[in-house]
């Protein structure tokens, strides 16, 4: 269970470019919530995974993950417990590092990294059938470094990684933005499978309204830094591009884009 | 050209004790993305520290290992200015090169500290040229299959990582902070080393033995690059850079035999490295297409 209590996040504080990233945040998620995350540009939503992540320190409010407050710890310390993939399929891998290296890397989340081999004989049998379930053909390029791969089989090597290491959250920050179409809907697909076969809780942030209704099992919708419009269960099923698009109206946000309605 | 080939044997011998600063230099610039000055201090004070410890009646194998420490603390030193302090890699690395230097002298007691190979048994020295060789080949061989595992294990994993992608490298729980004083401690530990193995084969320790040294350790990781290229696996390219340093010192012998007066030696190398560092972009002023990558 994820609680995030009065979050405060204010960039660049006492300065003329002062900017109040998310202003009083509260949500809770219970253990194996789907939630979708969507907003405008600017209205936190990026911001409040890289608070949860500890990207950098927030300036007020409290992160409490499965009992642990991890208000105050350093990012590395919080990979103990989540998984993440970044907007930018760049960042999420070591590019010079092989495909198993990586996922040895990932492997070994949240434990202490000693002087033994950085990657087992058992475990790369376990990575090749990993692999294979991406459906991908990476089984066979195990060796291969991660820099040769696609934008695509990236985020789904780092979506792998994420969830090598059963992470008691997962976050998944616009992870298909970068990605042409038909290669997002792929990478969705394998988000959704791993989310589901592990049962995970998940946060995930999107442009692309469609697809915040046709995953998970709650939305939110963020204006602002606050969190404006939560549904879940049977209402967000039964959700419609046009009713968020009128909440976002009555939000008096009227920079909807193209693309958070086409595609 | 006789005295070419007379000279060769220890340019080699110099080229190999300079490649285990290169594979040092390696490390940092190459594998932790880490721009490191520190090693123009630390390679003295290994030399510094070895020489004065041999001197004060111990062997050569507690000396070296003395000289190490040394070296592994001033890369601690480093490492702190940058992961705690905030302050930038290349201001770090020179700060505590600057301050080595009064370091070094207090160590010494003077600017130089002979040492001789009649009086103390010695790895190295430029007196017995083909016994310096096999000793120096088979000292690179030892600390190649060292660094190899070391950089094969977890935290070896995890320092490579930190120096591809810091992003990633927190995402997957690593301390990227302590793996960047890991990596620099292990870097200018081999650094004092080799210090330590110049300071025998001169057959003295010098202050001024490390001005330069990492122009001279970036050359040797170019050439290395350039002549066998970059895809190749991690030992084989710390290999190469040894190789590289070899080569290095064989064209200062030609170019000295061709007349060069050895003032310029340092001029040379710095026109040496900045033309290699810009490879890349003057062919790309020139339109041509590079071949690697």
């Amino acid at each position: 269970m994820l609680e995030i209590k009065n979050l405060v996040k204010i960039f660049n504080k006492g300065t003329i470019n002062e900017r109040v990233a998310l202003n009083g945040v509260n949500l809770t998620l219970n253990d194996g919530d789907f939630v979708t995350v969507i907003g405008g540009n600017g209205a936190g939503k990026s911001t409040i995974l890289n608070a949860v992540a500890g990207v950098w320190p927030v300036d007020e409010g409290s992160i409490v993950l499965n009992g642990h407050d991890i208000t105050g710890l350093p990012e590395y310390k919080r990979a103990k417990y989540i998984g993440r993939v970044f907007q930018d399929p760049m960042m999420g891998t070591a590019a010079t590092m092989q495909i198993e290296e990586n996922l040895a890397l990932a492997a070994r989340r949240g434990q202490s990294r000693g002087l033994k081999r950085g990657i087992t004989a058992v475990e790369r049998a376990g990575f090749r059938e990993q692999l294979a379930s991406l459906d991908l053909g990476l089984e066979d390029r195990l060796t291969s470094k991660v820099g040769l791969l696609s934008g695509g089989q990236r985020q789904a090597v780092t979506l792998l990684m994420a969830s090598l290491k059963k992470p008691d959250l997962l976050l998944l920050d616009e992870h298909t933005a970068a990605l042409d179409p038909k290669t997002a809907k792929k990478v969705l697909e394998i988000s959704e499978n791993i989310i589901k076969e592990h049962n995970l809780t998940a946060l995930m942030v999107t442009h692309n309204m469609k697809d915040a209704i046709a995953h998970g099992n709650r939305l939110i919708m963020m204006s602002e830094g606050k969190i404006i419009y939560d549904v879940s269960g049977e209402e967000k099923k039964n959700l419609q591009v046009s009713d968020l698009l009128q909440k976002f109206e009555e939000a008096g946000n009227d920079e909807v884009n193209d693309s958070m309605v086409l595609s | 050209m006789i005295s070419l080939l007379h000279a060769l044997p220890g340019s080699v011998a110099q080229g190999l004790i300079w490649g285990i600063l290169a594979i040092s230099v390696f490390l940092t610039f190459k594998v932790l993305d880490y721009a490191d000055m520190t090693v123009d201090g630390s390679f003295c004070t290994g030399g510094a520290t070895t020489v004065m410890v041999m001197l004060s009646g111990q062997n050569v194998y507690v000396a070296l290992l003395c000289g190490v420490l040394a070296g592994m603390l001033a890369g601690y030193v480093t490492g702190l200015l940058h992961t705690m302090l905030k302050i930038p890699p290349i201001l770090s690395g020179i700060l505590t090169q600057l301050g080595l230097y009064s370091v070094n002298l207090a160590i010494m007691g003077k600017s130089n500290q002979a040492i001789s190979v009649d009086q103390y048994a010695l790895l190295v020295s430029l007196r017995f040229i083909n016994y310096s060789i096999l000793m120096s080949v088979i000292i690179v061989a030892v600390i190649i299959f060292i660094l190899y595992q070391f950089f094969g294990s977890e935290i070896g994993s995890a320092i490579r990582a930190t120096g591809c992608n810091q992003n990633m490298a927190r995402a997957q729980g690593i301390n990227t902070g302590r793996c960047i004083r890991i990596g620099l401690v292990v870097s200018n530990g081999l650094t004092a080393f080799a210090g330590g193995l110049y300071a025998q084969y001169q057959g003295n320790a010098d202050v001024n033995a490390g001005r330069g040294a990492i122009v001279i350790g970036l050359a040797a990781v170019i050439i290395g690059e350039v002549i066998f290229g970059t895809r190749h696996n991690f030992a084989l390219r710390m290999a190469f850079s040894v190789v590289g340093a070899i080569i290095y010192y064989i064209v200062i012998a030609i170019v000295l035999q061709l007349g060069l007066p050895s003032t310029f030696l340092k001029l040379l190398s710095a026109v040496l490295v900045a033309v290699f560092l810009g490879i890349p972009a003057i062919q790309g002023y020139l339109g041509i297409k590079s071949s690697k990558n």
